[in-house]
């Protein structure tokens, strides 16, 4: 009954945690609703260069809102979602992508945990399907088969 | 033999896994390499902190081998690197250049009469606008730069003697002589 109660406690605490994630109001007038919510999007998508736990959205840094203002100026010129986010990858580098880019350098992180699976699965097939080792079969002499005759009928 | 190796392939990944994982702990998750080492400074006209009718551009920061340091008045740290930039900049194989990022002309002005001032000239950037193209996060930061205009490395943190050494020195070293080699 403790043990559920604490439980319960630990789960409040993590998902009302969640709830209260602060995020700074800028007050950006978007052309339309799709910009404002691309704006949403990109701006949850790319890291804070100087507080590296957090996106831009979620930022009160200088530099994060900076950049908020400069992906507003980038999508009021009408440039593509491909287009801003190569702008911030030239100057902040790869280290922008919450969700890095697949290439050479990130296949381990893409596929690794994939393959990782697999293997498990295979190691478990593997385990399951190996033929018992042959038991030794046990035989008793006549001697020995009295003997237990003896006991069990003298219970 | 086969089998013995196997039941110990278990104990040889988490070893594995731990020499991974313990390497990661020494390795300081705030030096970023620059996306910018390799390409040239980028473009732009920006007026000199003293005086407001000169505009400099990309083009008066080559020939020569460059650090452009990213300083403000609003930074201490700034403050606490100063020193050394002012013995940097008495190095006549260097040009030191500064880079007054988001802050106030005047203000700017009187830091540069109150201490020394080590730079041939400071770019002003009241908007930030070559500092975002920098990839500049704050600041101090510094750029070297070599004769060809191209960005070879950039430090974000003070420079002190013991940075110089570690970070700087052996790269200008390295650059005076790719110069003298006329490459």
């Amino acid at each position: 009954m403790y043990l559920i109660k604490l439980v319960v406690l630990f789960l409040t605490l993590v998902l009302s945690v969640n709830q209260v994630e602060a995020s700074p109001v800028d007050t950006y007038e978007f052309r339309d609703e799709v910009t404002k919510i691309r704006f949403q999007a990109l701006t949850k998508e790319l890291r804070c260069p100087k507080c590296q736990n957090q996106n831009l959205a979620g930022s009160n840094s200088p530099i994060a809102a900076d950049l908020r203002k400069e992906l507003y100026e980038l999508l009021q010129q009408g440039k593509a979602d491909s287009e801003i986010v190569h702008f911030m990858v030239e100057r902040y580098g790869e280290f922008v992508l919450y969700r890095p880019r697949v290439s050479a350098l990130t296949y381990v992180l893409w596929f690794g945990p994939v393959l990782l699976i697999l293997l498990g699965i295979i190691v478990v097939i593997v385990v399951v399907r190996r033929k018992p080792v042959a038991k030794e079969v046990l035989v008793l002499t006549a001697e020995q088969e009295d003997k237990l005759k003896n006991l069990l009928n003298n219970k | 033999m086969m089998g013995q190796l196997i039941r110990f392939l278990p104990l040889m990944l988490v070893i594995a896994l731990g020499v991974v994982l313990y390497r990661g702990l020494s390795l300081n998750p705030q030096a970023m390499p620059s996306a910018l080492v390799g390409k040239t400074m980028p473009d732009f006209a920006l007026q000199t902190l003293i005086n407001s009718d000169k505009v400099v551009t990309q083009a008066d920061l080559l020939g020569d081998i460059v650090l452009v340091n990213v300083w403000a008045t609003w930074c201490p740290t700034c403050k606490y690197e100063h020193p050394y930039l002012v013995d940097v900049a008495k190095d006549p194989q260097v040009k030191l250049y500064g880079l007054n990022y988001k802050d106030e002309r005047v203000a700017a002005q009187q830091w540069l009469q109150h201490y020394e001032d080590p730079y041939v000239f400071s770019i002003f950037d009241e908007e930030g606008s070559l500092g975002l193209d920098l990839g500049v996060y704050g600041a101090p930061e510094t750029f070297v730069i070599d004769h060809h205009g191209i960005i070879r490395k950039r430090f974000a943190g003070a420079i002190d003697t013991q940075v110089w050494r570690r970070e700087f020195a052996p790269l200008i070293a390295q650059l005076i002589e790719e110069k003298k080699q006329g490459k």
